[in-house]
């Protein structure tokens, strides 16, 4: 489904992303881990398509297409989509409005509001004043709404309260199809920090970003339990014994 | 009285030559001071086609049917005026001042007729105007609509208004003022005196659509009593060569409110300078300042200056500019002026480009990168106003909707 290859990314003259690969395949979800500046966020914003995000080598391909150079509506037209960890606010769109350019006609914005109890927002303008937890709400309700093939999450799960960790889950469960075994065919690349994710669905794979590159990769689970117990500290020891 | 009259015309007369105090000069002496008259039309029926929909475009409805009374000026002829509510009266200026003595007790009470050379023009040679006005405690079931039209080159129009909503009254006005669509030049002045009392609500909106050469010198002023709400919102959405205005409000009786929205487009070659002042004069009085700004190559002054007298005021200021082209500017003037401790005022403004981070965002949910910046203009010019009754609000927004294409 998705496939990054050798991607070199640099964000305000910065070199972010040093030779990321990534290979996804249909019905499979990723999880990515890692320190805080490790380049994790810079490897969606690219995978979606942001202009301030600039490859400098590599390719990114979706269903076999070269994607590397398309805009992000293009992108979003293919079947990606993303939930941003921090998405911007824009006066004047109400988050009804942004739902129903999601949906593209296809779904009721109050219908979904009203499934997730988010009612009240529907006619606030996007983000303005929304708490942490509201803001990841109201990503993966546009999220629900554009029922995209790819599901890219940027931390579905930081500020959200115990209670709607549970609805949050259950969403993003159903986003990537974790009710069908067989026959899959949405897959999706979360990144996480708490790990709360794991208790909600199965991931495929885990993986470590670590200084602009992806290692570790291995069962989620596992790797979760790992950085959990020993730190990342650990991680950049056993890197550098790698990276030799 | 009479010796009142005597000093305003002297007052006018000293200031004949006096600039204003923003805003390019004007040669007053190259409009044409005289039109031919127009007949009164019992029902308005003398608008072509194009005629019609350049009233439209300001908010005047033909038809009448959703308004409760309507005014029109037309060069410097009262076409058309009548009222369909009891309990509200609308005059042209110069029956109102035959009618009523009292009247000269408002007349250049809240603006001052020395004030430029625009405001003595208009006292000395005055077209017209109109006189609203709620009686206490009427409320008025839909708007009053008011339109000043110039049909013809380089005229000059010299109006003068009186608005008053009475004790505990409810009163809503439209003005639409617009050049026919063939006119390129002239010059409107439009002196609007508002007198908001007691408990009294009135909201105004007013809409501009003018000739592209067409220079524009409204002087308005507002008084609020206790408790009076006034509500001023202001739309200029087509070329215009120069328009300035800087109303002033009065919030002189306690828990007094005076809201401003602008919402302000400046094509190439336009030059629009606005503001609204406000002196909060009494405890527990409000007001808030709002301007959206687009240019798309001309200039947009946005001033606002607010100064709190007393404790126990809060006011608020609020411009946001965008710049949708190289050229043009926007230029954001808020100020605000605290005379004593207790006062909460605040201002918040931004003036630049559409940001590329809120396009991307739409693009992300699946618009086109031109979808995603008339979206974005189309919501930053679509203000919800607090306090308008929704058939005014689907009006500007109507309004609004209708000068998109030119924007884009
Ligand atoms: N617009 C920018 N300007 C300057 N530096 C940037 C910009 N965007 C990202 N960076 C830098 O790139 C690095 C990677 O940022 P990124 O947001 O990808 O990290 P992350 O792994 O998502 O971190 P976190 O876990 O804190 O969200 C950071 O050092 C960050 O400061
Ligand atoms: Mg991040």
């Amino acid at each position: 489904m998705l496939r990054v290859e050798n991607l070199w990314v640099e964000v305000a003259g910065k070199q972010v992303l040093k030779g990321v690969n990534l290979d996804i395949a249909p019905g499979e979800t990723h999880i990515l881990f890692g320190k805080n500046g490790s380049g994790k966020t810079t490897l969606l914003m690219t995978i979606m398509g942001f202009s301030s995000y600039h490859i400098t080598e590599g390719r990114i391909f979706f269903k076999g297409e070269d994607i590397t150079h398309l805009p992000p509506y293009e992108r979003a037209k293919r079947g990606i989509g993303l939930s941003f960890q921090r998405p911007p606010t824009i006066r004047g769109i109400k988050t009804r409005d942004i739902i129903n350019i999601c949906g593209r006609g296809r779904i009721s914005a109050d219908d979904l509001a009203e499934r997730f109890q988010f009612q009240d927002f529907l006619d606030r303008d996007i983000n303005l004043g929304f708490s942490g937890g509201e803001l990841k709400k109201s990503e993966l309700l546009q999220l629900i709404a554009q029922d995209p093939e790819l599901t890219l999450l940027d931390e579905p799960e930081s500020g959200v309260d115990l209670e709607n960790l549970q609805v949050i889950g259950e969403a993003i469960r159903n986003l990537l199809q974790k009710h069908i075994r067989r026959k899959r065919a949405k897959s999706g690349l979360i990144i996480s920090h708490q790990g709360f994710i794991l208790n909600y669905l199965e991931a495929d794979k885990g993986a470590l970003m670590w200084n602009g590159r992806v290692h570790c990769r291995g069962n989620a689970r596992e790797l979760f339990k790992h950085i959990q117990e020993k730190g990342y500290e650990e991680c950049a020891e056993c890197i550098a014994e790698f990276m030799k | 009285m009479h010796s009142r009259i005597h000093e305003i015309k002297e007052a006018a007369e000293s200031a004949k030559d006096k600039k204003g105090t923003y805003g390019p000069d004007i040669d007053l002496s190259q409009y044409k001071k005289n039109a031919t008259p127009h007949p009164y039309e019992e029902k308005l029926g003398s608008f072509g086609p194009e005629e019609s929909d350049k009233l439209t475009a300001v908010g005047i409805d033909i038809s009448q049917d959703q308004r409760s009374g309507t005014f029109l000026l037309k060069d410097q002829s009262v076409i058309h005026c009548r009222t369909k509510q009891d309990g509200l009266e609308v005059l042209s200026m110069k029956e109102a001042l035959d009618r009523y003595q009292w009247l000269e007790e408002y007349w250049w009470k809240a603006v001052s007729v020395d004030a430029d050379k625009y405001t003595a023009q208009a006292e000395l040679s005055l077209n017209d105007g109109y006189f609203i006005r709620s009686y206490a405690f009427a409320k008025s079931l839909s708007p009053i609509q008011a339109c000043l039209y110039m049909g013809v080159e380089n005229l000059s129009q010299n109006v003068h208004n009186i608005i008053i909503a009475e004790e505990g009254s409810e009163l809503h006005i439209i003005t639409g003022c617009a050049t026919a669509p063939y006119v390129l030049s002239g010059l409107h002045i439009g002196i609007s005196e508002f007198y908001i009392k007691k408990g009294a609500k009135l909201t105004f909106t007013m809409i501009h659509n003018w000739g592209r050469d067409v220079m524009v010198r409204p002087r308005s002023a507002a008084i609020v009593e206790e408790e009076g709400i006034f509500l001023s919102n202001f739309a200029c959405l087509h070329p215009v060569r120069s328009l300035q205005l800087y109303p002033v409000t009065r919030l002189v009786g306690q828990g007094a409110i005076a809201r401003f929205h602008s919402i302000l487009l400046a094509t190439p070659g336009s030059d629009l300078d606005t503001g609204a002042r406000v002196f909060l004069q009494a405890p527990q009085t409000r007001s808030e300042i709002i301007t959206r700004a687009i240019s798309t190559g001309g200039k947009i002054m946005a001033r606002g200056h607010l100064i709190g007298e007393v404790p126990g005021i809060k006011a608020h200021l609020e411009c946001m500019g965008l710049l949708l082209s190289e050229k043009g500017g926007i230029h954001a003037v808020p100020e605000l002026e605290g005379k004593v401790g207790g006062v909460d005022m605040s201002h918040e403004a931004a003036v630049g480009k559409i940001a590329q981070e809120e396009v991307e965002y739409l693009m992300a949910r699946g618009l086109s990168e031109e979808e995603a910046t008339s979206t974005i203009v189309r919501g930053f010019l679509d203000v919800r106003i607090e306090g308008l009754p929704p058939s005014l609000q689907e009006e500007l927004s109507r309004v609004i909707k209708q000068s998109e294409k030119a924007l884009m």
